[in-house]
């Protein structure tokens, strides 16, 4: 009988999870002073997927996912992840900050940072075992970066860094990872090792959301799109939504007709 | 008797303030640590400077210099600094350093105007005692030898300061090994610790309130010229020699504690070297030397080179 129940039990949270989308955000107002950054945007993502969040400079991408995680103060609007209050389901998220938010010259090793992803494990005083040393070497080796455990992370290049952070998110060991413009300012060789890694994720069945920059590469890396710029132009499937009249209604003109035409769009 | 001997003179003369200078610097180098990476050196010299108008008006009301009514002025006036600024930067959208400059030399002018207002003639309270303190003057009178340190009713003769600052010294170490994790990752990347849940704006509250407490126990010792000096000089030197936060914290703790005591013994002895019988501020000795090991560490410390330095092996 005891047993019945927790078969029972366990297939329909997990279940559950599955149908649920990995998060939703409702009517989400973010501004600064007078300003909204972000107005009113409803949207989902889906769970499993992997999605971009594309739009002009300064048309509220970070602001939308900071404030999503409550790094920022919104408005208004409610966020939830896996169908839970975002309070209750922070262990289940991976954030990956712009590189550019941070002070490089920090004192501390890129072993140390990605050691930081095992806070919720290791709590305010939990001794680091070598089980947690083997982790965060684990996580160093999927991104490539096993070799540069011990070097400060000032002495990294700008890709380098940018994969110690990916690092630090793998060994969260979450559902959902938040990418704050991953590929922005970083060299070929890291671009392909990142991707190569989300893909990974997406196929281990985690969702994956990154603030991404380069139009060209939307339809190649990402399945669902959230095309914003301060509210939210359209979203979904890259293949129906990631058209050139959304494109022309998010970039509001910005983008030359020639430009559009050499993604060679979906036609709508 | 040999005046650097360590006879029963030093016990008496020497031990207490040496003792004292090093845990009113240690106290303040560790959170002096975290102020730095957080750019926020400049709310030690802020705290310190307006524990004065702090220590008047808790003398206006309670007319009695005594040590409780002052700490507490002194912590109320630091929460009205800290208010102040955050209060300048958000409606002037000032930077921060700015917010700090204007807050604490107003305040601290404010301390010296009402201190000249009031009659503090009867008292010893000035702007002096402020600045430099009165180490020299923490002395154990029934410490009549080494012995003495074994002996329970000298034991509990012991300055009322050597007391204090080592409970608040200890209270400060402690704190900072409990919430260790939190702090450095939350100086380290803000956004990921909120994505961790952490409550970030109540450590940013804590560390500085760490300050205002070693500031505040501090300043009555050493006076706020040791205070500025070892929430900056210590810890500065210190990430010069490392590149690790838990190195640079020891570096610091041994750079405030050789500070302490080679400035105490540097004022009190050094003169007498040169064949002169004066003697000079510990306090100022004790800062002096702490910005001495600064600049032997700009010039000579392993790390020095760090932002913009070559990225090879």
């Amino acid at each position: 009988m005891a047993l019945d129940a927790v078969k029972l039990v366990i297939p329909e949270a997990e279940l559950e999870l599955a149908g649920m989308p990995a998060m939703e955000i409702r009517g989400m107002t973010v501004s600064y002073g007078d300003k909204p950054a972000v107005f009113s945007v409803d949207t989902v993502v889906h769970a499993g997927s992997m999605t971009a969040i594309i739009g002009p400079n300064g048309a509220g991408k970070s602001t939308l996912l900071k404030a999503a995680l409550g790094i920022l103060p919104r408005v208004s609007g409610q966020v939830s992840v896996f169908g839970m209050p975002l309070e209750k389901a922070k262990a289940k998220i991976a954030y990956v900050p712009q590189r550019a938010s941070i002070d490089w010259d920090f004192p501390t090793r890129v072993i140390d940072v990605v050691i930081m992803g095992l806070y919720r494990k290791l709590g305010l005083l939990g001794r680091i075992k070598e089980q947690h040393t083997t982790d965060a070497k684990a996580a160093l080796e999927r991104v490539g970066m096993t070799e540069f455990a011990d070097r400060q992370i000032g002495q990294l290049s700008g890709g380098q860094q940018q994969r110690v952070f990916l690092a630090r998110a793998l060994a969260q060991d979450a559902e959902l990872y938040l990418l704050d413009e991953p590929f922005a300012g970083v060299d070929a060789a890291t671009e392909r090792a990142i991707i190569s890694v989300l893909k990974t994720l997406q196929a281990e069945g985690k969702t994956v959301v990154a603030v991404h920059h380069d139009l060209a590469t939307v339809t190649h890396y990402f399945d669902h799109v959230l095309m914003l710029n301060t509210r939210n132009i359209a979203d979904g499937p890259v293949a129906t939504t990631f058209t050139a009249e959304a494109l022309q209604d998010t970039y509001g003109g910005r983008l030359a007709t020639a430009q559009v035409e050499q993604l060679q769009l979906p036609v709508a | 008797m040999e005046s650097i001997g360590l006879g029963t003179e030093f016990v008496t003369f020497s031990l207490t303030p040496i003792l004292i200078g090093v845990l009113a610097a240690v106290a303040c180098a560790l959170p002096g640590n975290f102020l730095i990476l957080r750019k926020q050196a400049l709310i030690g010299d802020a705290i310190s400077h307006v524990v004065l108008p702090g220590i008047v008006v808790a003398f206006l009301i309670t007319g009695q210099v005594t040590t409780w009514p002052m700490m507490i002025g002194a912590a109320g006036a630091s929460l009205v600094a800290v208010g102040l600024i955050t209060l300048i930067r958000r409606l002037g959208r000032i930077e921060a350093g700015a917010a700090m400059g204007v807050t604490f030399t107003t305040l601290f002018a404010l301390g010296v105007l009402l201190l000249e207002q009031s009659d503090t003639s009867a008292v010893h309270l000035d702007v002096e005692h402020a600045l430099y303190g009165n180490l020299e003057s923490l002395i154990w009178f029934s410490g009549v030898s080494w012995a003495s340190l074994a002996d329970p009713a000298a034991l509990a003769d012991l300055p009322p300061e050597l007391v204090r600052m080592a409970a608040v010294a200890a209270a400060i170490t402690a704190l900072i090994i409990l919430f260790w994790r939190p702090l450095k990752i939350s100086t380290f990347d803000e956004s990921f610790a909120r994505t961790l849940g952490m409550n970030v704006g109540l450590l940013d509250l804590g560390i500085i309130t760490l300050a205002a407490i070693a500031a505040v126990a501090a300043f009555d010792a050493v006076g706020s010229i040791i205070v500025i000096a070892m929430f900056i000089c210590p810890p500065a030197a210190a990430r010069l020699m490392t590149n690790r936060l838990e190195c640079q914290v020891w570096w610091s703790v041994l750079f405030a504690a050789l500070s302490a005591v080679g400035g105490y013994v540097l004022a009190g002895y050094g003169p007498g070297w040169f064949g002169s019988d004066m003697s000079v501020s510990a306090a100022g000795m004790i800062a002096t030397l702490s910005g001495l090991i600064l600049g032997v560490a700009c010039l000579f410390a392993p790390h020095r080179l760090r932002v913009g330095a070559s990225a090879v092996a």
